[in-house]
């Protein structure tokens, strides 16, 4: 509909012809910010990837902590099992990332189950079923929820929420994966709650209208009808949702208990890699394997994150032409 | 000409002077407080004198002292046998001197029963030897360890002291700072942590047994002080070679009554009157 107005221009307004000198000097300077974000980015994986590239190449470095080492169970004195563990300061230094790989995912496992059902009710709520000055009551507090410092949640989840947690559960731990898991939860519900409420939304209306002509109630329309047509939207937000669970530091910090333990209880304390390096990369002795491999465990979140975000967004984009297909 | 001679060796000379009073100090965090105190006042008394007091770490103070970038290196443990070998090479001969003490207690909840704990039976708690309370004469529950993060000093030392090298139970639960352990324990009643001796506040300290069969000791400033508390440590100048001069004046300053008062009062453990004495250099 924009075309037709394309050639009226509205005689109300008067642009002022700037000269071309300076057109060419603003978009430059845009374009400049634009980049930017790409270069640092960029920049900073490269200065990230350098710091860890001895565990490939340094004989001494890798003697400590080879990539086979961090992965494997190791045998690390004569005669004991083969375990992992974490102990980086230790007589015999012990780098296994495993127990860190472990910590983390049930963080984040624990975090989707409280996030997932929660912030996807409250968006299907949100966009079908409540009315409209209801709705811009919802969003916007929901969204509020975003804006809460990570630490502020951190205190809460170390001081209040694991006292609750332990009493009403009766559990052995005060902090572990379910206490850390429930606050990370808090902290991704406004990302999942908002693109796929902004996904449903975007189902055309003609879609809606079409299903209510066929004499289908809004209950049926809901969830047979707009529900389905924007699940790729409601998938990459639990992604993009996943992603901030992993890369997640602060709140892991205070409320897991920071135990590098292999075990598959959520009850237990766990160690994440992102709370590893926030509370071993400050003292940490500069070039020294331990420093190599907190900057290697960087780069393994930083690709870990970003390749989560970038299917998140392809999928986002994929739901986006698929929906304005079917209105044109 | 004559004239400017003599202004020129005049400049040259006070420049010398004013550097003999320059003093560096480098090192330990946990003595990094005390150091400044030291100097601060020392300085007041002694106009011309200059003293730089940087903290870093004990092994970053030792390697400046090997390296000959420092003249005092603060430490809260002793060189390790590498180190020294490090310093033979280098030509440098380490002199140490204790300039004042530190205690680690060991917090228990209020509401624990058990009160006195020896250190091998720390040890087997904080290697995971013994998991319940049941075994140490409390109730039949699983004990929940709290330490500290891995960078911290107080973690290494209790590694190397009650721990004997061994490395912490992988359930140990580490958190930053005394206050957050501290805070843990009050929170959990089958918990047990350490830190520094005067932070047990809502907590309980634990009476600590040298072995099996000694007396329980609690900690506070004059068991510590007195060497009756087993789980201290002396906190330490190195020199390179028996100081001299400023250097000597300024250890021996710090070792005297007022410099151990200055340390009592911003809460480190000040050296018996005794120890103190012969720490003095002649």
């Amino acid at each position: 509909m924009g075309k037709e107005h394309n050639n009226d221009i509205n005689p109300e307004y008067h642009f002022k012809r700037k000269s071309k000198l300076k057109e060419f000097i603003g978009e430059k300077f845009i374009a400049v910010n634009a980049f930017a974000a790409l270069i640092a980015i960029m920049l900073i994986f490269v200065f990230i990837f350098k710091e860890s590239i001895p565990i490939f190449t340094d004989a001494e470095v890798k003697e400590e902590a080879s990539v086979g080492k961090m992965v494997f169970k190791q045998h690390f004195s004569e005669g004991s099992d083969a375990k992992w563990a974490w102990q980086p300061n230790s007589d015999t230094p012990k780098y296994s990332l495993m127990p860190l790989f472990i910590g983390t995912l049930k963080a984040a496992l624990v975090a989707m189950l409280f996030a997932v059902p929660l912030a996807v009710g409250a968006a299907v709520y949100s966009s079908e079923f409540a009315p409209k000055k209801l709705r811009e009551f919802i969003k916007p507090i929901v969204e509020l929820l975003a804006g809460i410092p990570s630490v502020v949640l951190g205190f809460f989840a170390l001081i209040i929420l694991a006292s609750v947690l332990q009493k009403t559960l009766g559990l052995t731990f005060r902090l572990n994966a379910l206490n850390a898991g429930t606050a990370l939860g808090i902290a991704i519900i406004p990302i999942i709650f908002t693109i796929a409420e902004d996904a449903m939304m975007s189902v055309p209306k003609s879609l809606r209208e079409a299903a209510l002509a066929l004499g289908a109630n809004k209950w049926q329309v809901s969830i047979s009808m707009v529900l389905p047509a924007a699940l790729p939207g409601i998938a990459a937000g639990i992604v993009l949702g996943f992603g901030r669970a992993i890369g997640e530091t602060m709140i892991v910090l205070m409320a897991s208990g920071n135990a590098a333990v292999v075990s598959a209880s959520i009850t237990d304390p766990i160690r994440t890699l992102s709370a590893t390096i926030a509370s071993e990369l400050a003292e940490v002795v500069f070039g020294s394997a331990h420093y190599n491999v907190l900057f290697f465990i960087g780069t393994l979140l930083f690709v870990f994150t970003f390749l989560i975000n970038l299917s998140g967004d392809f999928v986002l984009v994929k739901l986006k032409e698929r929906l304005q297909g079917r209105m044109g | 000409m004559k004239t400017i001679i003599a202004l020129f060796s005049a400049v040259l000379i006070s420049f010398g002077m004013s550097n003999a009073g320059n003093i560096t100090i480098k090192g330990s965090d946990t003595l990094v407080r005390l150091g400044q105190r030291w100097a601060e006042v020392y300085m007041r008394e002694n106009p011309g004198i200059i003293i730089q007091v940087t903290g870093g770490g004990s092994g970053t103070g030792i390697a400046a002292l090997l390296n000959n970038s420092t003249d005092i290196c603060q430490a809260s443990r002793d060189m390790k046998p590498k180190e020294y070998k490090l310093a033979q090479k280098k030509g440098i001969a380490p002199y140490r001197v204790s300039v004042a003490l530190d205690g680690i207690a060991i917090y228990l909840n209020k509401d624990n029963p058990v009160n006195e704990l020896s250190a091998k039976q720390l040890k087997g708690i904080y290697t995971g030897e013994i998991t319940n309370w049941k075994e140490l004469g409390g109730k039949d529950e699983r004990i929940i360890l709290y330490g500290r993060e891995n960078n911290s000093g107080t973690y290494v030392f209790f590694k190397e002291h009650i721990l004997k090298g061994e490395d912490y139970f992988p359930y140990t639960q580490t958190l930053p700072g005394t206050a957050a352990v501290v805070n843990a324990v009050e929170k959990d009643v089958n918990s047990i942590g350490y830190g520094g001796i005067a932070w047990a506040k809502g907590v309980k300290d634990a009476a600590v047994k040298k072995s099996d069969d000694s007396k329980a000791v609690l900690p506070s400033v004059k068991t510590v002080s007195s060497g009756e508390y087993p789980i201290s440590r002396a906190l330490y100048w190195f020199f390179n070679g028996k100081p001299k001069g400023e250097l000597k004046k300024l250890v021996n300053w710090a070792l005297s009554p007022e410099g151990q008062k200055i340390a009592e009062e911003i809460d480190y453990v000040p050296l018996s009157p005794k120890q103190a004495q012969e720490n003095i250099i002649k």
